[in-house]
């Protein structure tokens, strides 16, 4: 995993609500058993219409947006536990995504990835989807060791946990550290 | 101040806790399953880690197996692959696989409590987001991603923050036709999709402990669709009888002792929740969605609500239904009656009683898909199957099936389906299936009637 310190890029805006996990990867692409090529079916359901052909209409088609920021509506990453829907949004090639809300499995799925998740005020998020949708070459600035996102809109600070933040700044995981537990566990166990 | 049982269970889990940082929680059983796994068995292969505890892990193929001739090679080869991969990754971890054909296979959340794997005041972890089901028993119990997956697997410890509180008391008494699925949807209509998020939930009131195991663990499943991580309810006299003489519970003396421990779960009286939300049971109706999160839900004698907002509209077009429109009358071709969250015997037995006597309408296509192999068994030994066959609804094999359409049992495009599951997302079912979460008994109702009718009147 990569480590992460600070972006500047244009953004994607995805200004609906409740977008779940069944979207981000539908159930059917869950059959590989290695973590690539997600990103090819990143909103399959929403990027193709029920012929096949492309729906001109999602904005992911749309060649106006671009960039490695997703701005998505609120309760983004709602349903199923599926990694596969990290493995997406990373395969895509998105780096952050940013949104009044995140489900809990989401964000933690997003975080084990190397996906910053941004959460601001709907009082932020709504005025800065409208911004980027009128203005898409709009660059938003991304600092994760201020923890403050820089937008024409204003700043932003955000709330990340302060393990999380090491890990993501350095690209490190979980399975590390708990392995470097390994005796306190073992003693965990003996005693109860 | 007292403390939850949520609390008591947590605490008493964790290992170690990181100076401004996360908590090492211990994990007492982690189940596996064909889909979330792989990834998380390469990730060790890759760095050379070895299995920490395959005695603490219990393998299942649900999610992705035919529900029809299982005695055949699975048609698929990617899901074919994803199958014989979570054999080979058992063998080689020397880890208990219940796979297909196995007269233990079924639903990981089916399979588990009914051998006695599931325990009050354990902490349990799978790949899936349905996990919250065991905490019907008194136990914490969650879905994780695949990285936690590898966590575990790696050290039998997760990283967490502990969450906030919840409980959600409903007493009072449910009106005939109201089943725990009923509730539970009620529920979700009340608080919404994120109400739950960061909190652990627990369900008291004296509706919940009238309630069977099975109706709790219909309840505790559906807790991650309001966001909440898990749910629970206080182990009692009812949690011990279920648990007592299965499979992998404890015997005899040491029995007696963990139910003398278990006792001591519940959460103290002056115990305080972050949050709190009471519900009268007499408010509560037989239950449907009309859009695609499960937060939109109606009591089945009301009418689609009308809300000018674009992501409402935008469900309510994918739905084709209208605002201020009832659900009543509505024609519907497809009734499952399935999933983790009603596939138990008992949700079989409630639409045997409604189906005896009846015929399925003709423009209904009626899947039957039980939990596990010892629920179809079960169906078979009490008779039900034969009641069903009668009425010409289909029987099929175990698995999560129609649930999530990952393998061949999907509703065809524009199609409603009247489903028992836990999900009405856009093309949950399959693509461009448009579903309507209920009961198994609004489901059997429905399939008698081919439309969607409020049947309360015609109850015994």
């Amino acid at each position: 995993m990569a480590g992460f310190v600070k972006l500047i890029d244009t953004a994607v805006p995805l200004p609906t609500e409740n977008i779940d996990t069944d979207q981000i990867i539908p159930a059917r692409f869950l059959k590989a058993t290695d973590k690539k090529g997600f990103g090819d079916n990143v909103f399959r359901d929403w990027r193709y219409n029920k012929d096949g052909s492309v729906n001109e209409d999602f904005v992911l088609n749309n060649p106006t947006y671009k960039g490695s920021i997703l701005v998505a509506g609120d309760n983004f990453g709602c349903g199923s536990s599926r990694e596969h829907a990290a493995w997406a949004i990373d395969g895509y090639g998105f780096k952050v995504v940013i949104s009044s809300f995140f489900a809990d499995i989401f964000k933690g799925n997003a975080l084990n990835n190397g996906i910053l998740p941004i959460q601001v005020t709907p009082e932020y998020l709504l005025p800065l989807i409208k911004l980027i949708q009128e203005n898409p070459e709009t660059k938003l600035t991304v600092d994760l060791e201020n923890q403050l996102l820089s937008t024409p809109i204003g700043d932003a600070s955000f709330e990340i946990n302060s393990y999380k933040k090491i890990c993501l700044t350095n690209g490190y995981d979980d399975i590390d550290f708990l392995i470097s537990k390994k005796k306190e566990i073992e003693l965990f166990e003996i005693n109860n | 101040m007292g403390k939850t049982l949520f609390d008591k269970v947590w605490d008493a889990h964790v290992v170690d806790t990181i100076k401004n940082g996360p908590q090492i929680l211990y994990i007492d059983k982690h189940l596996i399953h064909e889909v979330t796994s792989p990834q998380a068995f390469n990730e060790l292969k890759e760095r050379n880690i070895p299995f920490a505890r395959p005695d603490k892990t219990v393998a299942t193929a649900d999610h992705n197996t035919p529900t029809v001739d299982q005695h055949l090679p699975v048609k698929d080869e990617l899901s074919r692959n994803q199958l014989a991969q979570l054999t080979a990754n058992c063998k080689e971890n020397n880890i208990t696989l219940y796979g297909l054909g196995h007269k233990y296979n079924g639903i990981v959340h089916v399979m588990s409590p009914e051998l006695g794997i599931t325990q009050p005041g354990m902490t349990m972890v799978c790949g899936d987001s349905h996990t919250s089901t065991h905490g019907a028993f008194g136990t914490i119990a969650f879905g994780i991603g695949t990285s936690q997956v590898a966590q575990v697997f790696a050290s039998q410890c997760l990283l967490l923050e502990k969450p906030k509180s919840l409980r959600v008391n409903v007493n009072g008494k449910l009106k005939k036709g109201v089943l725990p699925k009923d509730v539970i949807l009620y529920i979700i209509a009340k608080l919404g999709t994120n109400s739950g998020t960061g909190y652990f939930c627990e369900y008291a009131g004296n509706v919940f402990e009238e309630m069977s195991m099975e109706g709790r663990m219909t309840v505790c499943n559906m807790s991650i669709e309001m966001g909440a991580r898990g749910g629970m309810v206080a182990p009692d006299e009812t949690t011990f009888e279920y648990v007592k003489g299965r499979e992998y519970a404890p015997q005899g003396e040491e029995f007696e002792n963990k139910v003398a421990h278990w006792k001591t779960l519940p959460s103290d009286v002056d115990a305080v929740f972050d949050k709190e939300y009471s519900f009268d049971a007499e408010d509560i109706e037989p239950m449907l969605t009309y859009g695609t999160n499960p937060g939109m839900g109606i009591k089945i004698s009301e009418n689609v609500p009308s809300e000018n907002n674009a992501s409402f509209e935008k469900s309510l077009n994918y739905m084709a239904l209208e605002k201020g429109q009832s659900m009543i009358g509505k024609p519907i071709n497809y009734v499952f009656i399935g999933s983790c969250t009603n596939s138990r015997i008992e949700d079989f037995r409630v639409a045997a009683d409604y189906v005896k006597g009846k015929q399925k309408a003709q423009n209904v296509t009626a899947w039957l898909v039980p939990g596990s192999q010892q629920v179809a068994t079960q169906i078979e030994e009490e008779g039900l199957k034969t009641i069903f066959e009668e009425a010409g609804f289909e029987l099929r094999q175990p698995g999560c099936s129609a649930c999530l359409a990952m393998n061949d049992d999907k509703i065809p495009v524009g199609e409603y389906c009247v489903s028992t599951s836990n999900r009405n997302f856009e093309g949950r079912q399959g693509p461009g299936s448009r579903t309507i979460l209920a009961s198994p008994l609004t489901a059997a109702a429905v399939a008698v009637e081919g439309k969607i009718i409020n049947f309360v009147n015609h109850l015994n």
